[in-house]
């Protein structure tokens, strides 16, 4: 094939609509066409946005069998690149059976330029930015998946224009876990504060870390005596109590 | 919100890396993943098997990401749209005559295609982005996309030759990037 015509499988390769020998063949002239690598960038954008477009919300079993999961799949470290047809036969990827399919579809969009490398200095900070994170999902996924694990709904902010907020709590784990569809944009050098509120004082349970909208957070601290929950604006660096009053206050739920 | 904050390119690393390893608690991504795949997949049962298994992929090599390339969201969505697209060709090796058949029997079904797509999609700006490209442009697009065809398939569908359904995929892809305006 001419180089002008593989140019042309641009467009088809985005969609998911090249396949057998046509694929590696594109992959091999992508890694030398910078303008192909643009275009394909772009046309990668493009598709996600028909993806957006088609969004469906998953049965909630599915969040539970994820949680589950991920609990017991270990997260492998960042990798340096590889030539993509090194890649797909990644030793690293033969761990089992169905990850090896999985793995290998995905090294496939890797060589497109998804994932690959990670920059030799970041890997020790990323791999325990991971490690606190799978903490922290685990935890979360031990709160949510728990046998005892209770659930109250609630808004945050005026009704009409509030963010939906659930709070989960589990007994047993004596954590709480609170997922919101979002919460109202703060004013620069604000934050939301957390609180557990022990029969009238506030005892502080986290911040959410300025800059990230982060919508699964794992309460800071055990529930201990705590009935309900506070939400309060506070400067980005968190206060020792309340200095406003709350956007929202929340009973845990059961009791 | 959240995918706002992924596709802002520039965003530190560690910021993005926690957010992707949390991806997967999350319906902003969830959904996006689980649409498409049923879009491709049709299937309610195989859809959640594979939706699964990419959100548990996408946990699990969340780390090897290259910021530099496709955004965060594009790529999860790229590899959500390769297993369900991969799903349905197995399935197909193992039938081949009787999906060829069956595609056959369906060749006047796009306009149905079509009109589950637009159904289904929520996004008014996609929506009218896809309704300015020519009508082998639209065809295209959404067959290859939302359907899974291949570029052979959308061909003997529309009664297209081959280097036309590419050509058309590839113009059809840098309008509607132009319309929509978004930033890879």
């Amino acid at each position: 094939m001419t180089s002008a015509n593989v140019h042309l499988l641009a467009g088809a390769y985005a969609l998911g609509a090249i396949d057998g020998d046509e694929r590696p063949e594109f992959e091999e002239h992508l890694a030398n066409c910078q303008a192909c690598k643009v275009e394909v960038g772009e046309f990668l954008a493009t598709s996600a946005r028909l993806a957006l477009a088609a969004a469906e919300t998953p049965p909630s079993t599915m969040r539970q069998r994820v949680l589950h999961r991920i609990t017991e799949v270990r997260q492998d470290p960042p990798t340096v690149d590889l030539p993509a047809s090194h890649a797909r036969r990644s030793p690293s990827t033969v761990r089992c059976g169905t990850a090896f399919v999985v793995a290998a579809g995905i090294t496939a969009a890797a060589s497109l330029g998804g994932i690959a490398a990670w920059q030799y200095d970041n890997v020790q900070s990323a791999h325990q930015q991971i490690q606190q994170a799978q903490a922290q999902a685990a935890q979360i996924a031990a709160v949510l998946s728990a046998p005892d694990a209770r659930t109250v709904v609630g808004t945050i902010g005026g009704p009409g224009r509030g963010a939906n907020a659930t709070v989960v709590t589990s007994r047993s784990q004596d954590k709480a876990v609170f997922l919101t569809s979002g919460l109202p944009k703060l004013p620069a050098g604000k934050t939301y504060q957390f609180w557990f509120d022990d029969a009238g004082v506030m005892r502080p349970a986290g911040l959410v870390a300025s800059g990230t909208s982060a919508q699964t957070i794992l309460l800071k601290g055990s529930i201990g005596p705590a009935r309900d929950m506070g939400i309060t604006v506070e400067p980005t660096s968190g206060s020792l109590h309340p200095t406003s009053a709350p956007v929202a206050l929340m009973a845990f739920p059961g009791t | 919100m959240f995918i706002g904050a992924l596709a802002r390119p520039g965003q530190r690393p560690d910021d993005l890396l926690v957010l992707v390893a949390n991806a997967t608690l999350d319906d902003h991504i969830a959904a996006p993943v689980f649409g498409i795949v049923c879009s491709v997949l049709r299937d309610p049962a195989q859809s959640e098997e594979v939706t699964h298994e990419v959100l548990v992929e996408v946990w699990r090599i969340a780390a090897r990401f290259r910021l530099d390339k496709v955004t965060a969201l594009a790529w999860v969505l790229t590899i959500a749209h390769l297993r369900a697209v991969d799903r349905v060709r197995s399935a197909q090796a193992t039938a081949d005559r009787e999906y060829k058949a069956a595609l056959l029997e369906q060749t006047p079904a796009y306009d149905e295609v079509s009109e589950a797509v637009e159904r289904r999609l929520e996004d008014e700006h996609v929506r009218r982005c896809l309704q300015a490209l020519t009508q082998t442009q639209r065809e295209s697009v959404v067959l290859a996309y939302y359907r899974g065809l291949t570029c052979p398939q959308v061909g003997e569908l529309l009664s297209v030759p081959l280097g036309t359904v590419k050509s058309r995929m590839r113009d059809g892809l840098i309008r509607m990037h132009e319309c929509l305006g978004v930033t890879a």
